[in-house]
């Protein structure tokens, strides 16, 4: 599939509908959304906003790329993958290894921002959990400056900060655009809302896609923190005790809710959490019922969640099917709604 | 709305009625963000802000900045969560002393539309679709009477807050049933730098307060839903009516 290589007109956004049902795949516009929600129904987005979480640093022993991989507990403590010499024009899986790092490292950012490194995992010595020097009002702006947007070789050109914004996104939780609700703004809200479709959101700190680093790659998605509001509980418990379908806008919802639900016992609460859940194949939903989401290549831990909502069959043909029509693929191309009518 | 427990962002808060107004929501229970350019300032009002007891924090910021309309509106949610009201104070008069339009140069036209105008449509921009999203929120403009009176030597000024108010009440019908409120107020004249600049032979004690103004202001927004959105607010002809 060839991959959309720059942020484009959000109108031309187009949708595969994928009915796991009825089996069967119509080639849409984003613009019918509505159309394919019912009364009832509600759609719950990911309103985190996206971090410029690439930073160039330098360490002990030697410079690198460092990219904030998801938020700890305070403003201060950051999970970090580190890449070695190059940028994000080469591929991840090209890039060369980065000088190592150890516990109680200091790490030097642009404009004077430090951070120490707490604990190297052992999962791959280049994911390390990070303190900074500052928290709150005096790292934010100095995180911003230092910053550029994470990115991948399949881009044409650098990306601003503005072009990995979702139009509905808030607290900076994200260090990749949740990008399924990427164009559904004021107006697509005031069009679900006159279906009878409860618009609603959860924050959801949306982690690294890729890496490079096969054993990391593996283990994706790390560990990331969500947050749950009173109104999205109070609207999703609503829609089910009556049937109403949940929908999910991005894989990061799938998580945080099937996470919490999982967390909960089966409950789902109002509050913040961490997940670790890894949804596939052969996990059984329990609370969403349709994913509005990318097209994904076969493979990724995206295309892997997908396989929970419908056969590995028809998700094969839907691939196939949006290649010949031309979709365009990652975080600025098409989509595709994978909900039974 | 309540004002209890709402983030707010007050633009060019580090003095005047911005100033004035950051506190005044802080007192009624806010969590208040203050934006300005001059660091100094901006932080000595936050400390005093914050010995009073109330949530306050301070970007550096200026909105006239294109590349700083995520940064700015990221850690503010980052720090008092995602923004319920938005208000639009920072203001730039243009070239002193005030000119005729024949004598105003374009760049000083451009630069006052940048930050009383362009900077306030980018702001909501980014911000009000959150708003959208969650059926809530207000985005509030300090207005002027020169937005509706064509003063001599106030065109560069004037122009941006009529504009200013144009703006808001378009996107107020573009959002009809939202819930999101877009609201113009038209404060008065107060004793502030900024009308001291305007007008330095002024008699300061024909000039309103901006603790007094702001208090007002403050009661607006507590119950800005008896209010039409895209509604422009002249405090006088409120107090009068009062």
């Amino acid at each position: 599939m060839r991959p959309a290589a720059w942020p484009r007109e959000r109108a031309a956004a187009r949708l595969l509908h994928i009915d796991p049902r009825a089996r069967t795949l119509v080639d849409r516009n984003v613009a019918d959304l509505p159309a394919l929600l019912t009364s009832g129904d509600v759609i719950v987005f990911n309103d985190a906003a996206t971090l410029p979480a690439s930073f160039s640093v330098s360490t002990p022993r030697g410079p690198a790329e460092l990219r904030l991989a998801g938020p700890g507990a305070s403003s201060a403590e950051w999970s970090a993958v580190l890449f070695g010499a190059g940028d994000w024009r080469r591929r991840t899986e090209d890039r060369a290894a980065p000088a190592s790092v150890a516990t109680g490292d200091e790490i030097a950012f642009e404009g004077g921002l430090r951070a120490h490194v707490e604990r190297v995992s052992s999962l791959s010595p280049r994911l390390v959990e990070l303190r900074f020097d500052r928290a709150g009002a005096a790292l934010w702006p100095m995180l911003y400056r230092a910053g550029r947007p994470i990115q991948y070789s399949h881009l044409v050109g650098p990306l601003s900060l503005w072009h990995v914004q979702t139009p509905f996104g808030a607290r900076p939780w994200a260090v990749e655009m949740p990008s399924a609700g990427a164009g559904l703004g004021p107006a697509s809200f005031a069009g679900l809302r006159a279906r009878g479709v409860a618009v609603t959101s959860i924050t959801h700190a949306a982690g690294l896609s890729a890496t490079g680093d096969a054993v990391l790659d593996a283990a994706l998605p790390l560990p990331e923190r969500y947050a749950i509001g009173a109104p999205a509980v109070a609207l999703i418990e609503h829609a089910r005790a009556r049937r109403g379908r949940i929908v999910a806008v991005g894989t990061s919802v799938v998580r945080a809710l099937e996470g919490a639900l999982k967390q909960g016992g089966g409950m789902l609460r109002a509050g913040l959490g961490v997940t670790d859940l890894r949804v596939g194949p052969n996990t059984r939903r329990r609370i969403v019922d349709g994913l509005l989401t990318g097209i994904h290549e076969p493979g990724g831990s995206h295309y892997e969640l997908q396989r929970a909502f419908a056969p590995d069959a028809l998700l094969a043909e839907a691939h196939a099917r949006a290649d010949a029509l031309g979709y365009l693929g990652h975080e600025f191309g098409d989509r595709a709604l994978v909900l039974a009518a | 709305m309540r004002i209890e427990g709402a983030a707010v962002l007050v633009t060019g808060a580090s003095r005047g009625l911005g100033a004035a107004l950051a506190g005044e929501l802080g007192r009624r229970g806010a969590r208040v963000v203050l934006v300005a350019r001059g660091e100094e300032e901006l932080f000595r009002r936050v400390d005093e802000l914050r010995r009073e007891g109330i949530l306050a924090h301070g970007l550096r910021g200026d909105v006239a900045d294109k590349q700083s309309v995520y940064p700015l509106l990221g850690a503010a949610c980052a720090l008092v969560g995602p923004i319920d009201l938005l208000v639009h104070n920072a203001s730039e008069l243009g070239a002193l002393p005030l000119r005729e339009l024949a004598d105003t140069e374009c760049e000083d036209l451009a630069r006052v539309l940048e930050t009383n105008l362009v900077g306030p449509f980018r702001l909501t921009k980014a911000a009000v679709g959150w708003m959208a999203l969650r059926g809530r929120g207000l985005v509030l403009g300090i207005s002027s009477d020169a937005a509706v009176v064509g003063y001599p030597r106030w065109g560069a000024y004037g122009v941006s807050k009529a504009a200013l108010d144009h703006l808001l009440r378009t996107w107020a019908a573009e959002l009809k049933a939202s819930g999101v409120q877009f609201l113009s107020v038209d404060p008065g004249e107060m004793d502030t730098r900024m009308h001291e600049d305007a007008v330095p032979d002024a008699d300061r004690a024909q000039l309103l307060q901006p603790a007094s103004v702001a208090r007002e202001i403050a009661g607006l927004v507590a119950r800005s839903e008896s209010f039409a959105s895209g509604a422009r607010l002249e405090l006088g002809s409120l107090r009068k009516a009062a």
